[in-house]
């Protein structure tokens, strides 16, 4: 088969180009450490979520130094807790879930951006920083109030998160 | 290919028969169009908030469910089915082995799109209880009406109807040609073919195994992440569905309107095995973000979807070439000035010409979509209609119309209406497609969703980057209207084309190659080998995955419920509506101007696995 010159140099121009693509993203995923959702957790009855250990009660708790975990539940059409309330300057492990349909989690604005699927619980870690209010939505499509589907993400300064949480249950 | 000959009769002289069905084909995909475009100005002025007085934010999912898949699924295939009977016909130079049987796919398809449009278009009146509002990509365990799944199955075995139609006229030919080589568009036909049994034979396992019997209550529930594994198997590859008859007009039919040929025929054979081979093991690129799938799956599916560009930008290479190669037969010189000695009156050149640079701003959107951890900052954002309003919305619809200018008059005798209406009609589509998609691009950026009929909030505002939320509103509704008249342009002409009197003389050529096929290795034609290699990578791509979805949530899912859209969908979701619905509260504080740089930086997402 006859490839013209110019062909030739197209050719091995476009292997690169998409060799570079690939790279720079398996450099970010090794580097820098932005990965993926994946299927680490287990899939869960999204009709007995009320009797999960986790998500019976949608909340924020301490699991380790300066790390956080939040068990959140979507549905039609809210987010539970609202506002999810999280110190600053800590790492934040969201465990989001769903009790009916398909819905989106994502921190308007920033890439804290998930698929919640029910029956699956999506993981994904945070490191947040200076006390901020971000907004919360859902953007996948979930029924006919869709629209009216958002939260909040409140990253509050240690002394006010220690407050919050004085009636007890912080570990 | 035996296309000089035939200056003389029109295709409409020749093959009379085919030309009724191509007509009648086309008719349906404009029908379709029409209506796509008028549910596509209603949400685009809904959501930019200019204009909501037409319908309720709850009935918007009605809207915008006509509105994918009026657009991705009659008017794009009903297109691509006509001008593939079209090229088959004209390059194997013989007719259609039974007509009849040609009548009836187009019937099965009429009749299947009519099922689905009907319970689409039920879900804007209560007087029955039907409703499909689930849009054109049916996630469970939302639920349509039965008659929205059934209807999508009838229609697709229409295509393979179609597919089947025009294989056995190849294989009636090649038996009176044997040592011929596939002509360039037959060739490009059947491999289309093939991708598209491969890709669709998922979509309809979903539907006629779990949602059609699911929404007739004989199975309790359903795997949402399968049957939505299983969507996005078919998902990728309708993309190349739809595309492959452009590059077909870009390969064949542009060339030869700038006055030149086609560079390569053999290259052009490649490009669409690539296609074949490539186009399915990617489907897990839309689920970069779903759980229940595993990372390594998804890095092999990124990886192959980086490799798939190769075709693309082989084809930007040989169009170009191409197009030059004309252009200089004209007696264009230097470095650019070629340029000058186009045919940039004509509406067919210039049309597919801008829509095929759409695909390149398209192509490099693309690129970010595709990069697993890029993707994290725009997925369901406003970017992705963005996107693929460059690729499927002009690369595609555009080159359509454009090509209609140029094939019209060859089907019918009868020459185009005016084709300086159809000159501005082009040109039209590609400003306003400029606006409506850059400001989608960079409200994606913003982290406005897609699909949502008030994309506000009541509990805090997007930052003010790239001219804020609602200037980026005020341009795309802007250039939805251009879009909109544009499209409105382009049916005017079609029909005042159908008013006039047939003539002869319409007929146009298709020169062959420069390179031709006998450049071109015969293995390239041994169809069998390619789709052999295509279902091993079929495998190796989604054997393991959805083996392993299957086996983490069962076929029938981890007891997830049923929500019907269609049981008294509007009362319920009222009802809900009202009780979450929070009054807008304008909250200034929460977003400073520079917040997109910092929060990107500060929120840094990583994952454990
Ligand atoms: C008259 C010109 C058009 C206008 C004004 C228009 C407008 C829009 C807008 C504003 C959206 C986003 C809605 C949302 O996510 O909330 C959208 C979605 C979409 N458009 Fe268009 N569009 C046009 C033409 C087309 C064409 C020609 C195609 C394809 C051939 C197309 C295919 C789609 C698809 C598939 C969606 C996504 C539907 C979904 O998310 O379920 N559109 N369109
Ligand atoms: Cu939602
Ligand atoms: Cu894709």
């Amino acid at each position: 088969m006859h490839i013209h010159a110019y062909e030739k140099l197209w050719l091995a121009f476009a292997v690169i180009l998409i060799l570079l693509l690939i790279g720079s993203v398996t450099y970010g995923a090794v580097g820098p450490g932005v990965a993926m959702v994946a299927d680490s957790e287990d899939q869960i009855d999204p009709g007995a979520l009320d009797e999960d250990e986790r998500f019976a009660e949608p909340r924020v708790e301490q699991v380790g130094d300066n790390h956080y975990a939040a068990y959140v539940i979507a549905y039609q059409f809210a987010f539970e807790p609202s506002p999810i309330v999280v110190p600053e300057n800590s790492r934040v492990t969201l465990y989001v879930t769903s009790r009916d349909v398909i819905h989106g989690f994502e921190v308007a604005g920033t890439n804290a951006n998930t698929m919640v699927v029910p029956g699956e619980v999506s993981e994904i870690t945070v490191e947040v920083g200076e006390p901020q209010e971000y907004g919360l939505l859902c953007n996948e499509y979930c029924g006919a109030g869709h629209h009216g589907m958002e939260g909040k993400v409140h990253v509050v300064s240690e002394e006010e998160y220690a407050n919050l949480n004085e009636g007890g249950e912080t570990a | 290919m035996s296309a000089e000959l035939e200056t003389e009769p029109t295709f409409f002289d020749t093959f009379p028969e085919e030309a009724k069905v191509i007509r009648a084909a086309f008719l349906g995909s404009f029908f379709a169009l029409g209506l796509g475009a008028v549910f596509g100005i209603i949400q685009t002025l809904h959501r930019t908030d200019i204009f909501r007085g037409l319908i309720e934010s709850t009935d918007y999912y009605t809207v915008l469910t006509a509105h994918g898949v009026f657009m991705v699924i009659s008017f794009t295939i009903f297109f691509l089915v006509g001008l593939f009977t079209w090229a088959l016909v004209r390059s194997l130079d013989r007719p259609l082995v039974n007509i009849r049987i040609t009548w009836t796919w187009y019937g099965l398809m009429v009749t299947g799109i009519t099922m689905t449009g009907v319970s689409i278009l039920a879900g804007f009146t209560d007087a029955v209880e039907m409703s499909a509002d689930v849009l054109f990509t049916f996630y469970a365990p939302l639920q349509a009406h039965p008659l929205f799944y059934a209807g999508l199955a009838v229609f697709i075995v229409g295509t393979w109807l179609a597919g089947a139609d025009w294989f056995r006229t190849w294989l009636a030919w090649k038996r009176d040609n044997p040592d011929e080589r596939i002509p360039l568009q037959t060739f490009m036909v059947l491999t289309t073919m093939i991708m598209w049994y491969i890709a669709s034979s998922a979509v309809a396992a979903s539907v006629l195994l779990f949602l059609l019997p699911w929404s007739l209550g004989l199975i309790e529930s359903v795997n949402p992440t399968l049957t939505r594994t299983l969507f996005w198997f078919f998902g990728h590859p309708v993309v190349y569905f739809w595309l492959m008859p452009a590059y077909l007009l870009w390969y064949t039919v542009l060339p030869s309107i700038a006055g030149g040929r086609l560079f390569s025929d053999p290259l052009a054979r490649v490009v669409f095995v690539l296609f074949v081979l490539l186009s399915t093991p990617v489907g897990i690129h839309h689920q970069y973000l779903d759980p229940g799938i595993a990372e390594g799956f998804k890095f092999i599916s990124m990886t192959n979807t980086m490799f798939l560009l190769l075709p693309s930008l082989l084809t930007a290479f040989t169009v170009v070439a191409s197009v030059e190669y004309g252009a200089r037969k004209r007696g264009g010189t230097g470095l650019f000035g070629w340029l000058r000695t186009l045919p940039w009156r004509n509406p067919a050149f210039t049309g597919m010409m801008l829509a095929g640079l759409m695909f390149a701003a398209g192509g490099f959107s693309g690129m970010v979509n595709a990069g697993m951890n890029i993707n994290y900052m725009i997925h369901n954002t406003i970017w992705v209609p963005g996107h693929f309003h460059l690729t499927v919305g002009t690369a595609v619809a555009l080159t359509f119309m454009a090509a209609t200018y140029w094939i019209w008059p060859q089907i019918t005798n009868k020459p185009i209406y005016s084709l300086q209406i159809g000159l501005f009609q082009v040109v039209l589509w590609f400003i306003g497609m400029a606006l409506m998609s850059n400001a989608m691009h960079a409200q994606g950026m913003l982290g406005v969703p897609r699909r949502t009929a008030e994309p506000e909030y009541s509990g805090f505002e997007y930052p003010t980057a790239f001219g804020g939320f609602e200037e980026l509103n005020i341009q795309i509704a802007i250039g939805g209207t251009l879009l909109f008249i544009s499209t409105v342009f382009f049916l005017g002409n079609v029909v005042l084309t159908m008013g006039n009197p047939r003539v002869s003389g319409l007929a146009e050529s298709i020169p062959p190659a420069l390179s031709g096929p006998t450049d071109a290795p015969r293995v390239l034609d041994d169809l069998r080998v390619w789709v052999g290699i295509a279902l091993v990578l079929v495998v190796l791509a989604y054997a393991l995955p959805l083996a392993a979805i299957i086996n983490d949530g069962g076929l029938l899912g981890p007891g997830v419920g049923t929500y019907p859209v269609w049981v008294d969908a509007a009362a319920r979701a009222l009802g809900q509506v009202a009780a979450t619905a929070v009054s807008p509260v304008v909250d200034t504080l929460a977003f400073a101007s520079s917040r997109v740089g910092d929060a990107a930086a500060a929120v840094s997402v990583e994952v454990f696995a």
